[in-house]
């Protein structure tokens, strides 16, 4: 992305909230106040250091405003851009801007949903679309199900190599201690789960959780004198290819192949030299992909790529390593975890599934029905 | 500066009251535009001529979605041939056999009541 320069801004603090099923009558705003006191706890740093304030939820109109009141801060700089999912993957990319033109010295980015309390209607409310709600879409299962149908007709991609997406998310899950899933998964199992939209059962879908989180960024230059060890952002890209899944150009090549281009190209790195590996799997189809679109294996062969325990824990490339959306956690928006969860790998904090020598790692956010896609780059000191 | 009278959405559910799927034209595009908009996303111009499609098409992607209550039912997306595409469904054949890649032709679906007509496809040569 020109204009942000490779390693200028860190992840410093991380934190997640409260996951899982919270406690009755928890806000969103409660939980993304939750994560900001413990990602400021992780990093040293105190809540009248922040003067960036970065923050996107479903269930707050101007959550910038709720966020600010409850905190008691007036930040220098804002920004609750809202893209889906993949919105925190763009926040981390205004954060580094906003450090390098010296607007704040501090941002926190924090999310925060009560989805699976509330209900998943109450907390993302459905805009009604005159030409394609009439054909009741459930989404966004249906809009994936529909580039799931494309994939397997183009490149012959199978519902079981589908599957084998959910049972490697479900083995990491199980090394994850905060993972919501707690039990072992076969293929069989997926295949035979309740149906949702073809080819997908409820197992190739994410799971509806609450929970939040923050990342606390700042300026490469200080973040070496804080607790942890820098994060550094060594490279971001962006590519909003649609809105609705009947306007998506070509349903087998997502908007991955300019974010992950644009990425590589600050970081100066190529899909061989990344060592942990974090896509946004909302549905198996997603991992698939992204793989294919980011570079890990050809376009079209990402069917075949996920098979025999590849993506697995001792696998050939570990990817999404806390369990993903499939088995760890998914409340609303995921990306925010993506984020925490690469820079957890690269600080050597993972326990059971931490990934050895590691020292770049990719965060790939989607948002929408495929629409925003957007990636982070991740790096230790040894990459700076 | 010429106000707009009627909504791209309101000629286009006109379209369908007379048993027509309209779509635009983007003459300096040289490309059809779909859904029925004011400006046009390839050149940025206001220069959209409404067109009336032959109403056949082909299924470029489908699903069998299933609901926790109530039959399955189908959501495909369509590809006209004038070079267009929609969500729609395919109606007169079991939601499962649905393929892509199999010619549709259109029919206005009428839901009754307050509901907007929209429409819908059949497998060509089961009119």
């Amino acid at each position: 992305m020109d204009g942000l320069q490779r390693g200028s801004a860190a992840i410093v603090g991380i934190a997640e909230s409260d996951l899982g099923a919270v406690a009755k009558e928890m806000t969103p705003i409660d939980l993304m106040a939750q994560g900001i006191q413990r990602a400021l706890a992780d990093c040293g740093l105190h809540l009248r250091d922040v003067d960036g304030l970065i923050c996107a939820t479903t269930q707050s109109r101007t959550s910038g405003l709720a966020l600010s009141e409850y905190l008691g801060i007036s930040p220098a700089f804002i920004d609750t851009t809202i893209l889906g999912g993949s919105s925190f993957m763009f926040h981390v990319a205004h954060a580094q801007a906003a450090l390098q033109l010296g607007l704040c010295k501090v941002a926190v980015i924090a999310y925060g949903s009560t989805q699976r309390t509330v209900g998943r209607r109450q907390a993302s409310v459905r805009e009604y679309n005159p030409y394609e709600t009439p054909f009741r879409p459930f989404l966004p299962a249906t809009a994936y199900a529909l580039a799931a149908s494309r994939h397997m007709h183009q490149y012959g991609t199978t519902r079981e190599q589908l599957a084998a997406v959910a049972v490697a998310a479900r083995e990491w899950a199980l090394l994850n201690p905060a993972a919501w899933e707690k039990k072992p998964l076969t293929v069989d199992e997926v295949l035979s789960a309740r149906m949702v939209s073809y080819p997908f059962t409820v197992r190739d879908c994410c799971l509806i959780t609450d929970g939040g989180g923050a990342v606390i960024m700042t300026t490469a230059e200080r973040a070496r004198s804080l607790k942890k060890p820098p994060v550094y952002v060594l490279g971001c890209g962006q590519a909003i290819t649609h809105a609705n899944i009947s306007s998506m150009p070509d349903l087998t090549v997502t908007g991955a192949l300019q974010s992950g281009r644009a990425a590589y190209e600050m970081a100066r790195l190529s899909p061989g030299d990344i060592d942990v590996v974090e896509l946004y799997d909302a549905f198996t189809i997603n991992t698939i992909l992204f793989l294919e679109d980011l570079g890990f294996c050809p376009k079209g062969e990402g069917g075949r790529f996920v098979c025999d325990g590849r993506i697995a824990p001792g696998g050939g490339l570990p990817v999404n390593t806390n369990g993903g959306g499939l088995s760890y956690c998914h409340p609303g928006m995921y990306g925010l975890f993506l984020l925490i969860e690469a820079a957890r790998q690269l600080r050597r904090e993972c326990g059971a599934r931490q990934i050895a020598d590691c020292e770049t790692a990719i965060a790939h956010g989607n948002g929408g029905v495929l629409s925003s896609q957007s990636s982070v780059i991740l790096g230790t000191q040894a990459t700076i | 500066m010429e106000r707009t009278k009627e909504s791209p959405l309101a000629l286009y559910q006109a379209h369908l009251e007379a048993g027509e799927l309209a779509y635009q034209w983007s003459p300096e595009a040289g490309k059809a535009v779909f859904y029925p908009r004011v400006i046009c996303p390839f050149t940025g111009s206001n220069r959209l001529e409404w067109r009336v499609s032959s109403g056949l098409g082909t299924v470029y992607a489908t699903t069998v979605t299933h609901p926790r209550e109530g039959a399955p039912y189908n959501v495909a997306l369509i590809d006209c041939d004038e070079g267009f595409r929609l969500m729609s469904r395919v109606e007169d054949i079991a939601p499962a056999a649905v393929r892509i890649g199999m010619r549709v032709r259109f029919r206005v679906h009428r839901p009754g009541g307050d509901e907007p007509l929209y429409p819908v496809f059949t497998p060509l040569g089961t009119v």
